[in-house]
């Protein structure tokens, strides 16, 4: 093939070659740079450990173990158990939908004014981006543990947390949607003579409402797994029954708790997604 | 009645509209021929005040609608419809709100947010749709209609406005001959009836000439014609448009120009 090629277009193919050469060169050095850091990281790690790993596996299905041995000779009643914790479950939900939708409430308003194409004022737009950024770089878990301590162990810690957060990450969400609206319809409505609040209205929010609701579904979900999590700190509903039944190692209870913790979540999915598509139109 | 004075548009060096002055004392239908980037549609941009001029004046009934701000501009935006080459309805609302948001000034935001619409109102765009043979869509969503169909729905838009001009930018350039001699031919009645101005943009020639009583032409920002169709002679139209004469002249492409003849066929 080569023999076949003009002069200078075999120059450019040696070229190429070396350059493919060294390329690869430098793939394997980084390729083996990083497994030996991974190496001394590992023997680092195996020195400060109280037990070797190697003694610490076997033993890392024991507890599992034990729950379903715990919750076999519970017996039958472990049926009731469903029943006992539902309430908790509930009130879960509760914090997780409350939160979600004030959040959700706020983060429209933050996103309206931090989207370039319906805010004159760059000022503006990079006041409202960063609130949102703060409101978001903080985990709830962070803001929740503060506010815990400041306001005593309730629910209102962590409801107000997930807002927080939620407002700051859907907000984020919400103006991309919104700077990705066709710009016509808005335009039409401008010339005749609409008000900002009409344009946006009709010219913003009937164009971005399916992505807007996607989201907002989606953040339903992560945010029943953060109510639940917030309730391991003292935020009440089933993640604090969770946390002082794996304390008290009442094997039975704990199974029934990760069981009903699975099914919402499983359930959630099934209907999350169930919801996204007859929004977006792909269910007929 | 219409009078623009010395309006000028730059775009960073670029002069978009330069020096334009022009008198409309009696409804006319006037069309602004030119080549793209002549500056026709930043001209009828400013006319509705979605872009702001650099300098210069328009007045309307000896007020100077440049001047204006928020209420009395929306107010202004309201007396002078605009129709758009992509129709610039909304998307997922159905045709007879679109319509009726035409309105959405008199409204007031409130009434209008809420589609509190009165009966007269809904009235009115059913006639308004009805005239254009649009009125069985009413309840469709604007996107499942076909280009032309939704320039109609648009031009509807425009008349539940009551204007006293309509603007049209490039109304017909993305339709197919027949909705673009439909809508043109609307536009003409629509003059006609109401005795309003009309000012539309139109890419070709023969459109032009044969819809309106009146061609503006445009060359680099600036006026270089102004008469009655008949005086426009084929030298200077080759001028107006330039590089882009052979397609401006073409009469397939010229669609509205269509004799009965061919219409049949087409149809």
């Amino acid at each position: 093939m080569q023999s076949s090629l003009p002069e200078n277009l075999i120059k450019i193919e040696n070229n190429l070659k070396s350059l493919t050469r060294t390329r690869s060169i430098y793939s394997f050095l980084s390729i083996a740079a990083l497994i030996a850091v991974i190496y001394s990281g590992l023997i680092v790690a195996e020195t400060g450990n109280a037990t070797s790993i190697w003694v610490g596996l076997p033993k890392f299905f024991d507890y599992p173990v034990d729950l379903f041995v715990g919750s076999w000779e519970y017996g039958y009643r472990w049926n009731l158990l469903l029943l006992e914790y539902l309430p908790d479950l509930i009130s879960t939900i509760n914090m997780a939908l409350f939160s979600t939708a004030m959040g959700t409430l706020l983060a429209f308003f933050l996103s309206i004014f931090s989207s370039r194409n319906l805010i004159k004022s760059k000022t503006t737009v990079l006041i409202f981006r960063r609130i949102m950024d703060i409101c978001r770089s903080f985990p709830e878990l962070v803001i929740a543990l503060v506010l815990l301590y400041l306001l005593g162990k309730s629910a209102l810690p962590a409801v107000i947390a997930i807002i927080i957060h939620t407002a700051g990450a859907l907000g984020k969400l919400f103006s991309e949607a919104i700077e990705n609206v066709d710009k016509n319809p808005i335009e039409g409505l401008e010339s005749c003579g609409a008000s900002w609040f009409t344009r946006i209205r009709f010219g913003v929010v009937t164009q971005a409402l399916p992505l807007f609701l996607t989201y907002t579904i989606l953040r339903f979900e992560i945010n029943i797994r953060a109510s639940t999590i917030l309730g391991f700190v003292g935020a009440g509903g089933i993640g604090e029954q969770l946390y002082t039944n794996i304390q008290w190692k009442y094997e039975a209870d704990t199974i029934a708790i990760m069981f009903l913790l699975v099914s919402t979540i499983i359930t959630l999915d099934y209907l999350s997604s169930y919801w996204r598509k007859s929004l977006i139109g792909l269910k007929s | 009645m219409i009078k623009v004075e010395k309006l000028n548009k730059y775009f960073g060096d670029n002069r978009a509209v330069n020096d334009v002055t022009f008198e409309i004392n009696k409804p006319e239908m006037i069309g602004i021929i030119g080549r793209s980037g002549a500056g026709k549609s930043t001209l009828l941009r400013i006319m509705n005040r979605l872009t702001d001029a650099t300098s210069g004046s328009i007045f309307i009934e000896g007020r100077n609608i440049l001047s204006l701000t928020k209420k009395d501009k929306r107010a202004w935006q309201k007396d002078c419809a605009m129709i758009f080459q992509q129709f610039n309805l909304v998307p997922r609302l159905d045709v007879l709100t679109n319509v009726i948001l035409g309105r959405s000034n008199i409204q007031g935001t409130l009434r209008s947010s809420l589609k509190l619409f009165t009966k007269d109102e809904r009235v009115d765009a059913l006639m308004a749709l009805d005239k254009l043979g649009m009125a069985e869509t009413a309840l469709q969503r604007a996107e499942t209609l076909s280009g032309g169909q939704q320039q109609r729905v648009a031009i509807c838009r425009a008349m539940m406005q009551q204007p006293k001009m309509i603007l049209a930018d490039e109304p017909i350039a993305s339709l197919d001959p027949l909705n673009a001699r439909l809508v043109m031919e609307s536009l003409r009645n629509i003059h006609r009836e109401k005795q309003i101005t009309v000012l539309a943009n139109l890419h070709t020639l023969d459109t032009a000439k044969n819809y309106c009583d009146r061609i503006i032409g445009m060359r680099l920002g600036e006026i270089v014609f102004d008469d009655v169709p008949s005086s426009l002679k084929d030298d200077v139209a080759r001028e107006i448009y330039g590089a882009e004469a052979e397609e401006a002249f073409e009469p397939t492409v010229t669609s509205t120009s269509l004799g009965d003849e061919q219409f049949a066929e087409a149809g």
